[in-house]
């Protein structure tokens, strides 16, 4: 490890460590916020070069609380606040926990009153310690438009009038569902990233994964959040099989299970396990389960889908949407046969949460071929292939398409 | 998720607009992109020349052919965009339904393909 990538790997580290003590020192979320990344910043140029400090969070939070008071001081228009900045600087006393800090944290950023973009763009800088240019080109977007959402996300978290401190009880468990819905949607648009200009994206999976870990070491009795790390452990093993060099999609079933990876499900397969055997069962710990299943199938024909259409089964009358319902369809056609799956699909027609949506109609043209009914299932992964607004997708659907063999070579087969 | 916003315009309707309901939609071009940088949606936008100074080129056999004009003979003409990085698909129709033009002709809004996807 270069001397820069491990300054880097201990800044993502203690960035949120930073920022939990200064707002609880100072207040003033918004400005920590940015006296924070500029200290990271100023370490980034200086470790490299002049080596670590003995004390390296105490080093950035001096240089962050300097920077806060700069910040501050200069603005003539806030003079009170300023001596409220004094008056507490002081203060301290009420030394917290790391831990608590950056569990509020990440409570914090991921706000019920800010769209999923903004708790997600807050997070990624607040808690993972990226630089706003790096999440905007992770998520594609110029530097100024990344800059002005987390602004924006800052300043309405301050209208809430919310305080730098863990939500009541009464209110937990709905906060932390959407934390967690944040860590999968960060770790999803980075698992679904894949060639071309997307290679220069941070590591927005690998960044998920890793928040994940930190939350399990702060809530490790919380079943859902291990399982969501399981979850993504094991989608994440395989990354490497499921593209293919010149970045299109290979299937489930066509992947070579030799190049998954291995200690990721090994990883994931004793978390899951461990998990469902003490812990109150969710959604997350289900699909974790489903994919340590797929995981630890030796081929795709040797797959338990007895078990998986039974879990499938349970997360349908547990969390049901659209999309299991999809998930559902396949496993039950796996075990019943096309027909039983096409019928299940059917009753989405009517659901305009997903009627309009391309994996409808790609599940649909999956159990058509798998039927035999190779005319409608072409036009199936053709309806797919014009809804869907993924450019690698798209290639995948119309290739299934083309190499559909003629109907009329083998009817009723 | 990204959407470009397409202000589509008919050259009758521009021609019939006084110099006042012209300046009245440019400030509204102006009213609509202000807000919309502010909130973090506003990801790049250009207005568009006039068609009559388009020139179409076209590759037959390896040789280019340049012909003055625009490629498609419609009355209708694009005459700039917007691009815009928002929550949902109700969202952009919201946004287009703010652009001025969207009261003189229409604004297509049309999704941005992406470079990733799901394993099937």
């Amino acid at each position: 490890v270069s001397a820069v990538a491990g300054t880097e790997d201990l800044l993502r580290e203690l960035a949120p460590q930073v920022l939990g003590a200064l707002v609880r020192r100072y207040g003033h979320f918004d400005a920590c916020e940015d006296a924070v990344q500029e200290a990271l910043l100023a370490a980034s140029q200086q470790w490299p070069r002049e080596g670590t400090p003995d004390n390296p969070r105490g080093w950035l939070i001096t240089v962050a609380s300097r920077r806060l008071t700069d910040q501050l001081r200069s603005e003539e228009a806030r003079r009170r606040r300023e001596e409220t900045v004094y008056a507490l600087e002081t203060d301290h006393d009420a030394e917290v926990p790391d831990a608590d800090d950056t569990l509020t944290l990440l409570f914090m950023c991921c706000h019920p009153e800010l769209s999923p973009p903004s708790q997600v763009a807050l997070t990624l800088r607040a808690v993972g310690g990226l630089t706003t240019a790096q999440i905007a080109s992770a998520f594609l977007v110029p530097e100024a438009t990344m800059a002005q959402r987390i602004s924006r996300a800052k300043q309405r978290i301050k209208a809430t009038g919310a305080t730098f401190q863990l939500p009541p009880d009464a209110e937990r468990s709905d906060r932390l569902r959407v934390v967690l819905q944040v860590l999968y949607l960060i770790f999803n648009e980075g698992y679904t990233a894949t060639s071309g200009p997307e290679l220069q994206r941070v590591e927005l999976a690998t960044e998920a994964i890793r928040l994940t870990r930190m939350m399990r070491r702060l809530l490790p009795q919380d079943g859902e959040v291990a399982g969501l790390l399981a979850l993504m452990l094991l989608t994440d093993s395989r990354r490497a099989a499921r593209t293919r060099a010149d970045g299109t999609l290979v299937p489930l079933a066509e992947q070579d299970r030799g190049s998954w990876d291995r200690a990721a499900i090994a990883e994931g397969v004793e978390l899951i396990t461990e998990t469902l055997a003490r812990s109150t069962i969710g959604p997350y710990q289900l699909q974790a389960a489903i994919a340590a299943i797929h995981s630890e199938a030796p081929s795709a024909d040797e797959t338990d889908w007895l078990q998986i259409l039974a879990l499938y089964r349970v997360l349908e009358r547990l969390a049901p949407n659209p999309m299991v319902t999809l998930n559902h369809a396949v496993a039950l056609a796996m075990v019943e046969g096309p027909r039983a799956g096409l019928d299940l699909l059917a009753t989405l027609d009517d659901d305009n949460r997903v009627a309009k949506h391309h994996r409808l109609d790609a599940v649909r043209a999956h159990l058509q071929e798998m039927a035999g009914d190779h005319a409608a299932a072409r036009a199936s992964y053709r309806a797919a292939a014009r809804r869907t607004t993924s450019l690698p997708e798209r290639r995948y659907l119309e290739s299934k398409a083309a190499r559909l063999p003629d109907q009329a070579a083998e009817p009723g087969t | 998720m990204k959407y470009l916003l397409m202000i589509t315009v008919n050259p009758d309707i521009l021609a019939a607009m006084s110099a006042g309901e012209r300046r009245a939609v440019e400030a509204g071009h102006e009213a609509f992109a202000g807000p919309l940088r502010e909130s973090g949606e506003l990801v790049g936008f250009a207005a568009l020349a006039d068609p009559s100074n388009s020139t179409t080129v076209a590759v037959r056999d390896g040789v280019p052919a340049v012909t003055d004009g625009p490629y498609a003979q419609a009355k209708e003409f694009l005459a700039g965009f917007y691009v815009v990085d928002c929550e949902s698909a109700e969202r952009a129709g919201e946004l287009a339904a703010l652009i001025p033009d969207a009261r003189l002709t229409a604004i297509e809004v049309r999704p941005v393909m992406v470079e990733s996807g799901l394993e099937m």
